[in-house]
């Protein structure tokens, strides 16, 4: 059950040197930190093209001659050339998925958060987490740079189907942006591969004395899952990636067959042998969408994590059914695996295999479904304190419920034919998987900044941010379901050269300006944050009263995490309102015998 | 403050389940023109029982969040476990989740199932940014293709082999696609350059045309009138403007019409 206290750490004292303490940093409280403000800097790109892209979907002939000035590639006369349009929701998708939702809830909470639930000195293997962070940042500058060599960034949309992403001649960024995509991807993977390793072993062989994998806090489980997703379904893209490059630039063919022509030419060598043959488009689906798929759980488990136990601080109130969220978790991450077809009903894989991925997508419905009932009944005759993290937790329980729910549509494959490629699926996933880890992120900021900072974040600007992008966030993206289901299909340049689409400018224009609404409210929460965590107030060590090893040392935690010895754990982190105890809490290193102890 | 938060976060979940179920209420489905209908009834269903749902949860949420602030005195009941209430909405969750994936596969197969052998057979190869369609001609034999034929100045966009005797009445057009009306069509999908998705939104129609394959789908126009082919897969820059056009007519009129849209 339990594991032996690790031993205890040789170097006590953190370095002093600036560049040695801030930057090649190897305590994993920094690295967090490093993680989440460059994530922070790619969301603030990422979000900016995506108001070019509602920009462009809302008034297609409109003319910006300002944005000429600003962006001349990308922009003709103060017109959008199509083949920026195509960059910006290319790389919008891959920033954000990757970069921004992959990063910031993993990478930068996990770091933050493992060994501070786990009741570690640090990560198992510090050097490897400094250089993951390393790693990262020359992906990042790699995939930023692909914006300005050659044509121009990558523009086969974020799952980089081939032959549009092979054959240079199909779309501009396919030349040496598609390149940069491939190179900045292979160092996040590399990066994500060894923040894996780092978390699996923190959890597995760091935990303190006491803290049994029944006892963990569930955004540690989430953790861990994520950790094990990483490790098993980002190989297939490494490979694919790979692959890609070859086909690309040494005359292969994995995703390439015979009988190719480009605007009017055919692929053929002089001898008339076709430059291509024996490959497949498919087999690129196969390999994305198996790590595609997984993926997207590793931007919501984590979510799912931070959701559970702020809730259960802000309710008073035990998480309902502890095991079954983890038996959720579980089913979820193992489900993941096994349903990525779904992304290809209408790709001309064979139907039967369909079928499969259908059952599996229809199931994976249950576990989710569990989890919702079990953050209801958590809430139920609870004493909720109304905090900006809790306001996001409740958000993301909300915008959960309305994700999950258009899931159903989609996992049913004949339905599917008609909704695929269209904006259901855009609105789809960005209330559940962007959404919620959006979110996710957000209330993890607000409940855990003591942790990062010692100060406390501003709770009056963290409510109007929550208000301002719950209201904005939903006028964006539900009404997409609408026109989804009239069949406006996504990646669009000008949506009303099709005669049944033009009637939907008007929705357009109203989601385009509440995505305006979105974007600018992040500001509050950019002045919230760099404000508060320079100028808020000073954290006390356990703010709001909670349970778990984080809140049992100072705001911020030393180097080595705890001034003096490593706590025991002799509960679960969720006895809140035990009718024995005196307080309304009981710390995880509380020994009475009460609450959970008592069973 | 605290009595602020959780009266305006049930006031706004209440106005969401209000918004999106009224406008859920409105008919978004495009008119529909093809034998697919029980997709549409699918999706009906689906809306009603997750409509439900969404309903229900929803107010609950708004329920908790408004009814349950914290306030003096106030203490939360130590309750964190039910096995029979996590068994009764598990249990029932499944039993729903698995009459839809049951009513799912059903109609995948009705849809997804071969063409009958009378359907009316026509090809469409997908290139950026065009349709191009083919009529197999009296013969009924789709003549041979060899993309080293292709030459966009003689109006050869497939790279049809004219020395093929199977190939001497094939009829070919540029985004114009007649069907019969009533008839089943079997229509056959490739591609030269990347993927695409033929999309007939009137008719529930979505297939992607893949090079190196020939995908396959069929269905039955129900009804004579003019309507929009769609590209539903990103194809490259000028993906938008991949447009035809398809005209479903009285069989008597199809051989005329197909004849006068020929090359």
């Amino acid at each position: 059950m339990a594991h032996p206290a690790p031993a205890p750490v040789a170097e006590a004292h953190a370095p002093q040197a600036f560049i040695w303490r801030y930057v090649f940093s190897k305590d994993h409280k920094v690295i967090g930190i490093q993680y989440y403000l460059t994530a922070m800097v790619m969301a603030l790109i990422a979000g900016l093209l995506a108001m070019l892209i509602r920009l462009q979907i809302a008034w297609p002939e409109k003319s910006w001659p300002a944005l000429t000035r600003l962006l001349p590639t990308g922009f003709t006369d103060g017109v959008m050339n199509p083949e920026f349009y195509a960059m910006l929701f290319t790389m919008h998708g891959t920033i954000m998925v990757f970069f921004v939702l992959s990063t910031a809830p993993v990478s930068g909470f996990g770091n933050l958060l493992i060994p501070l639930q786990a009741g570690a000195r640090d990560m198992a293997f510090p050097f490897l987490n400094g250089l993951s962070y390393w790693t990262f940042l020359v992906g990042c500058v790699v995939i930023l740079t692909s914006f300005f060599v050659g044509a121009g960034a990558a523009a086969a949309g974020w799952t980089s189907y081939p032959p549009l992403s092979a054959l240079k001649g199909t779309v501009p960024g396919s030349q040496t942006g598609q390149t940069f995509w491939i190179v900045g991807m292979v160092f996040f993977i590399a990066s994500f591969t060894m923040g894996g390793l780092n978390f699996a072993t923190t959890i597995l062989n760091l935990r303190t004395k006491g803290l049994s994998m029944m006892r963990m806090p569930l955004t540690m489980w989430s953790m861990l899952l994520v950790a094990v997703l990483g490790l098993l379904s980002f190989p297939a893209l490494t490979a694919a990636s790979l692959m890609l490059i070859f086909d690309r630039h040494f005359g292969t063919s994995f995703f390439l067959p015979a009988g190719l022509a480009v605007s009017g030419a055919a692929l053929v060598g002089p001898d008339g042998s076709p430059l291509h043959q024996g490959g497949t488009p498919l087999l690129w689906q196969h390999l994305f969408w198996f790590l595609g798929h997984p993926e997207v759980y590793i931007l919501m488990l984590p979510a799912l994590g931070f959701t559970s136990d702020i809730i259960a601080t802000f309710c008073r109130k035990p998480i309902f059914g502890y095991r079954t969220m983890v038996g959720a978790l579980l089913a979820i991450a193992t489900l993941s695996f096994v349903v990525w077809g779904h992304h290809m009903f209408v790709s001309g894989m064979s139907p039967y295999l369909a079928m499969a991925f259908a059952v599996f997508t229809m199931l994976i419905a249950v576990p989710s479904a569990v989890k919702v009932f079990n953050w209801l009944a958590t809430l139920w005759r609870s004493r909720i304190r109304y905090t900006t993290a809790m306001l996001w937790a409740l958000g993301v329980v909300s915008l959960f419920i309305s994700g999950g729910l258009s899931g159903i549509f989609l996992g049913q494959s004949a339905v599917d034919i008609h909704l695929t490629d269209t904006y259901f699926v855009v609105a789809h996933f960005h209330l559940i998987m962007a959404g919620a880890a959006l979110f996710g992120v957000f209330g993890a900021t607000a409940y855990w900044f003591p942790k990062m900072f010692g100060r406390m974040m501003n709770e009056t600007l963290g409510k109007l941010h929550f208000w301002l992008t719950f209201v904005a966030y939903y006028s964006t993206f539900f009404p997409m379901h609408y026109i989804g289901v009239s069949g406006h299909m996504r990646r669009l340049y000008d949506p009303y050269q099709y005669e049944f689409l033009k009637g939907f400018q008007p929705i357009n224009q109203f989601i385009t300006i509440s995505a305006f609404v979105l974007g600018t409210s992040q500001l509050v929460f950019f002045v919230n944050f760099f404000w508060s965590a320079f100028r808020g107030k000073k954290a006390s060590e356990n703010p709001w009263d909670a349970n778990g090893l984080e809140w049992t040392t100072p705001s911020p935690p030393p180097h080595g995490n705890w001034p003096g010895p490593i706590p025991e754990v002799h509960r679960w982190p969720y006895d809140y309102s035990v009718p024995e105890a005196p307080a309304d809490h009981v710390l995880q290193t509380d020994p009475a015998p009460i609450g959970e102890r008592a069973h | 403050m605290t009595k602020l938060q959780g009266l305006l976060f049930g006031l706004a979940t209440v106005a969401l389940v209000v918004l999106a179920t009224f406008y859920f209420t409105k008919t978004w489905l495009p008119p529909l023109l093809s034998d697919r209908g029980d997709i549409d009834r699918a999706f009906g269903l689906t809306l009603a029982v997750t409509g439900v749902v969404f309903i229900l949860t929803n107010l609950l949420l708004a329920y908790c969040g408004w009814r349950y602030q914290d306030h003096e005195g106030a203490r939360a009941a130590y309750w964190h476990e039910s096995s029979r209430l996590e068994w009764t909405w598990t249990t029932i969750t499944a039993v729903v989740m698995f009459y839809f994936a049951f009513k799912a596969l059903g109609l995948w197969a009705q849809v997804t199932s071969p063409a009958p052998a009378d359907a009316f057979v026509v090809e469409v190869t997908a290139q950026q940014f065009a349709w191009n369609v083919r009529y197999p001609g009296p013969d009924g034999i789709f003549g041979r293709t060899d993309v080293r034929l292709v030459d966009p100045t003689a109006l050869n966009f497939i790279g049809l082999d004219k020395s093929d005797p199977g190939a001497a009445d094939d009829v070919t057009m540029q985004n114009q696609l007649y069907l019969p009306e009533g008839r089943p069509v079997r229509v056959r999908l490739r591609s030269l350059d990347v993927i695409h998705s033929f999309f007939l939104p009137n008719f529930r129609v979505k297939q992607d045309a893949v090079p190196g394959m020939t995908t396959e789908t069929w269905f039955v126009p129900r009804k004579a009138g003019d309507s929009e082919i769609a590209c539903a897969e990103h194809c490259g820059a000028n993906h938008f403007r991949m447009r035809g056009f398809l005209h479903v007519v009285a069989p008597g009129d199809l051989e005329t019409r197909i004849k006068e849209a020929g090359q």
